[in-house]
């Protein structure tokens, strides 16, 4: 047993992290904002290109036949971009749906508990479903999820959820740990009564509590990508989606006023966790399944 | 990134599992909470069994007698002995997974021959007085003092909070071998010294924990004696071999009891199906989360391992991150064997009960939960120290 990342996945993760630092650096997140949140499909293409929904293709169908170890640690990295799109859909739509595979073809999912659909406008494709359904548009608490209600929602992802809800709950365990960062950069630069405001336990002891989350979702998730055992993947998600969300507010909290400020990207991270934690699985059905394997593992 | 167990791995998984299949069976009723002799053999007979089938010191390095085990095969252990409802460490907490540790690392090859063997073997009893009234999160504001007289060091002063103190024949024993002044820092004078507990000038008594038990005392010295030769490390660098020791503490110590953890977790989900309250959709939920939890600490455990294979087996600061995460979901996990039972948490005959009010030391307890957060945000977050 070592748990460690092999070299491989270290050099995939720093490679996958150099990409989207150039490509989908502050400026390129803040431009999407200000765009109203379309789809930048020159973007999507250049992650079809490098391989980013193909990963776990099998070579022999033009993909780069890896694993979902290396699949949540380049979602990781996504995550912590903020990197916007229907990702996690179009990433198991590959093979599938034309196009997926190499980004040539945008593909939602109707992943969300209730009768909303991310992404519906700028899709070519919904995962498991014949049709593109109509829907209405709606104001996204998210600027970079526009959200769609549609009539019938339908339950087309019930083959993929155990995979979506580990690649959402990487992407999430990104932004936890992206968070933690620009709390504890800020903490550092910030001066107030004459000292950094990291130096007040108050603030310390935040930002040690959202290392500690982090750090648990990551190696969950770690955990869940090796074994693929649905119950630790419940487990991936419901912990991911914890530390995304509390980690964003306390890194508001962290901020001050500037966290409550539209200019600063810490909303971001947060009203992005709140959509992933209402995807694929929630928290409440996690803790369900969860308790369903408690019984049986007991017995 | 690889959870499965090597060959290697597993044949030791399977020969351990035999053992403990047919020792366990043999073991002596377990004594009552409260008989502190009747525990402390008990303890010790165990540990005897464990050494003459080769398992003691499983992880300590081959030189200080132990069997060098890789610290996979030591997660194995933990993993199998707790799976198979083997004794806890119990009164050798202190000589197996802090002071025997800390003299391997830092001691001579005089005091390893002379005090390592009979830890491993059970013999000899080990107890840590580090805290004293004056001085717990603040350790390093100790003022126990220890004069030198010719090869011997006086010591006089008050420890607190010294767990198995009643039973133990040594004591890892912080003192101050130079005074506390503006010119040196409060921790630089401090030595780390191997006290006899029935040494004359030694007086142990013992307090009453809130869970009714005495498992801790309160110690008086007055005047002890004791060699020069005794020290580990040199004299006023007790401090940074006390780091190495409290490293020990939390990087290991709780392994075991994760596993031990997920089991009573199972017995409270039948329990809880059994008396009816498994249907209440908000306390599933609850116990359905404590379950990733614990699952995710369990792995944590794995990763914090398997980091230590790279620092050659010293536990890294890692062990912080796990003890703030372990600490508080322990006490979750009580806290809702409370809803589960109902009124019948309020009886202190039941176990769970005992339980419950023990995992409140857990927040506190080799350093409380505020003080492992102000290590985690300066030495791996590198936030600036503060007042
Ligand atoms: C069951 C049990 C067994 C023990 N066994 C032993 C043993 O065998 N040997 C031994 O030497 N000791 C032992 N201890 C003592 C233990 O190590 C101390 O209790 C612990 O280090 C805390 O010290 P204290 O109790 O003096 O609390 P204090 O240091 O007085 O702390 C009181 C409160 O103030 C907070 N606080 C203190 N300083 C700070 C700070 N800088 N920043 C923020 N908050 C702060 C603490 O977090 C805590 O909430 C044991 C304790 C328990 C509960």
């Amino acid at each position: 047993m070592d748990f460690r990342l092999t070299e491989e996945q270290q050099d995939l993760r720093a490679g996958v992290r150099d990409l989207l630092a150039g490509r989908y650096g502050r400026e390129a997140l803040r431009a999407s904002v200000d765009s109203g949140g379309a789809l930048d499909r020159g973007l999507w293409r250049e992650l079809g290109g490098a391989g980013f929904f193909a990963l776990r293709l099998p070579e022999p169908d033009g993909g780069v036949g890896l694993g979902l170890p290396e699949a949540v640690l380049v979602f990781e990295e996504a995550g912590r971009a903020l990197l916007p799109g229907p990702l996690v859909a179009t990433h198991l739509a590959a093979g599938t749906v034309p196009g997926a595979a190499e980004g040539t073809a945008v593909v939602t999912a109707l992943d969300l508990d209730g009768p909303l659909v991310a992404h519906l406008a700028d899709a070519d494709a919904v995962l498991g479903v014949p049709s593109l359904p109509s829907g209405e548009p709606v104001r996204s608490a998210d600027p970079l999820t526009p959200l769609h209600r549609v009539a019938a929602p339908g339950s087309a992802v019930a083959a993929y959820r155990d995979e979506g809800a580990l690649l959402t709950a990487a992407l999430q365990t990104g932004s936890a740990l992206r968070t933690v960062e620009l709390a504890v950069r800020y903490a550092q630069e910030r001066e107030q009564f004459g000292q950094p405001i990291g130096a007040f336990q108050a603030v310390k002891h935040l930002c040690a509590q959202m290392l500690v989350r982090a750090e648990v979702a990551r190696t969950a998730l770690y955990a869940a990508a090796v074994t693929a055992d649905p119950a630790e993947v419940a487990g991936a998600k419901l912990l991911a989606d914890e530390a995304a969300v509390r980690n964003a507010r306390d890194c508001l909290q962290v901020h001050g006023g500037m966290g409550f400020t539209w200019e600063a990207d810490v909303h971001l991270h947060l009203k992005r966790a709140w959509v992933r934690a209402r995807q694929w699985r929630t928290a409440g059905e996690a803790e369900e399944a969860l308790a369903a394997e408690l019984l049986t593992a007991a017995r | 990134m690889d959870l499965t167990y090597t060959e290697e791995e597993q044949d030791f998984r399977a020969r351990l599992r035999v053992w403990l299949g047919k020792t366990l069976p043999e073991l002596p009723a377990k004594p009552s909470p409260d008989d502190w002799p009747g525990r402390r053999a008990y303890d010790a007979g165990w540990q005897r069994r464990l050494y003459d089938a080769g398992y003691a010191g499983l992880h300590w390095p081959v030189d200080a007698g132990g069997r060098g085990a890789t610290p996979t095969q030591h997660l194995i252990f933990l993993e199998e002995t707790e799976r198979a409802g083997a004794p806890y460490v119990g009164a050798n907490f202190v000589g197996l997974l802090h002071a025997g540790p800390t003299i391997a690392a830092e001691g001579t090859a005089a005091q390893r021959a002379r005090w390592l063997p009979p830890v491993l073997r059970g013999d000899e009893v080990w107890c840590q007085g580090f805290s004293e009234p004056g001085a717990g999160s603040d350790l390093a504001s100790l003022r126990t003092r220890a004069v030198r007289d010719g090869d011997d060091y006086v010591i006089t002063g008050s420890k607190i909070w010294t767990s198995h103190a009643e039973v133990a024949d040594w004591c890892e024993l912080l003192v101050r071998t130079d005074p506390i002044s503006e010119a040196v820092p409060k921790h630089r004078g401090i030595s780390w010294l191997a006290m006899p507990m029935d040494a004359p000038g030694v007086t142990v008594r013992p307090l009453r924990t809130l869970a009714g038990s005495t498992e801790f005392a309160e110690m008086f010295l007055d005047e002890v004696r004791v060699p020069v030769a005794n020290r580990v490390g040199a004299e006023n660098d007790g401090w940074r071999v006390t780091m190495v020791t409290l490293s020990f503490e939390r990087g290991t110590a709780f392994v075991g009891e994760v596993v031990a953890c997920r089991r009573t977790l199972g017995e409270l989900a039948r329990t809880a199906k059994a008396n009816g309250r498994w249907d209440d959709p908000v306390l599933r939920r609850r116990l359905g989360r404590l379950y990733g939890e614990f699952g995710a600490l369990w792995r944590l455990t794995q990763w914090n391992v398997s980091e230590s294979e790279r620092t050659g087996g010293v536990p890294g600061i890692g062990g912080s991150v796990f003890k703030l995460a372990y600490s508080h979901a322990r006490q979750e996990l009580y806290d809702t064997a409370a809803e589960v039972l109902g009124a019948d948490s309020l009886v202190l005959d039941e176990e769970w009960v005992l339980d419950r009010l023990s995992s409140l030391s857990y927040t506190i307890a080799a350093g409380t939960s505020q003080i492992q957060q102000n290590i985690v945000a300066e030495r791996i977050l590198g936030l600036p120290k503060g007042r």
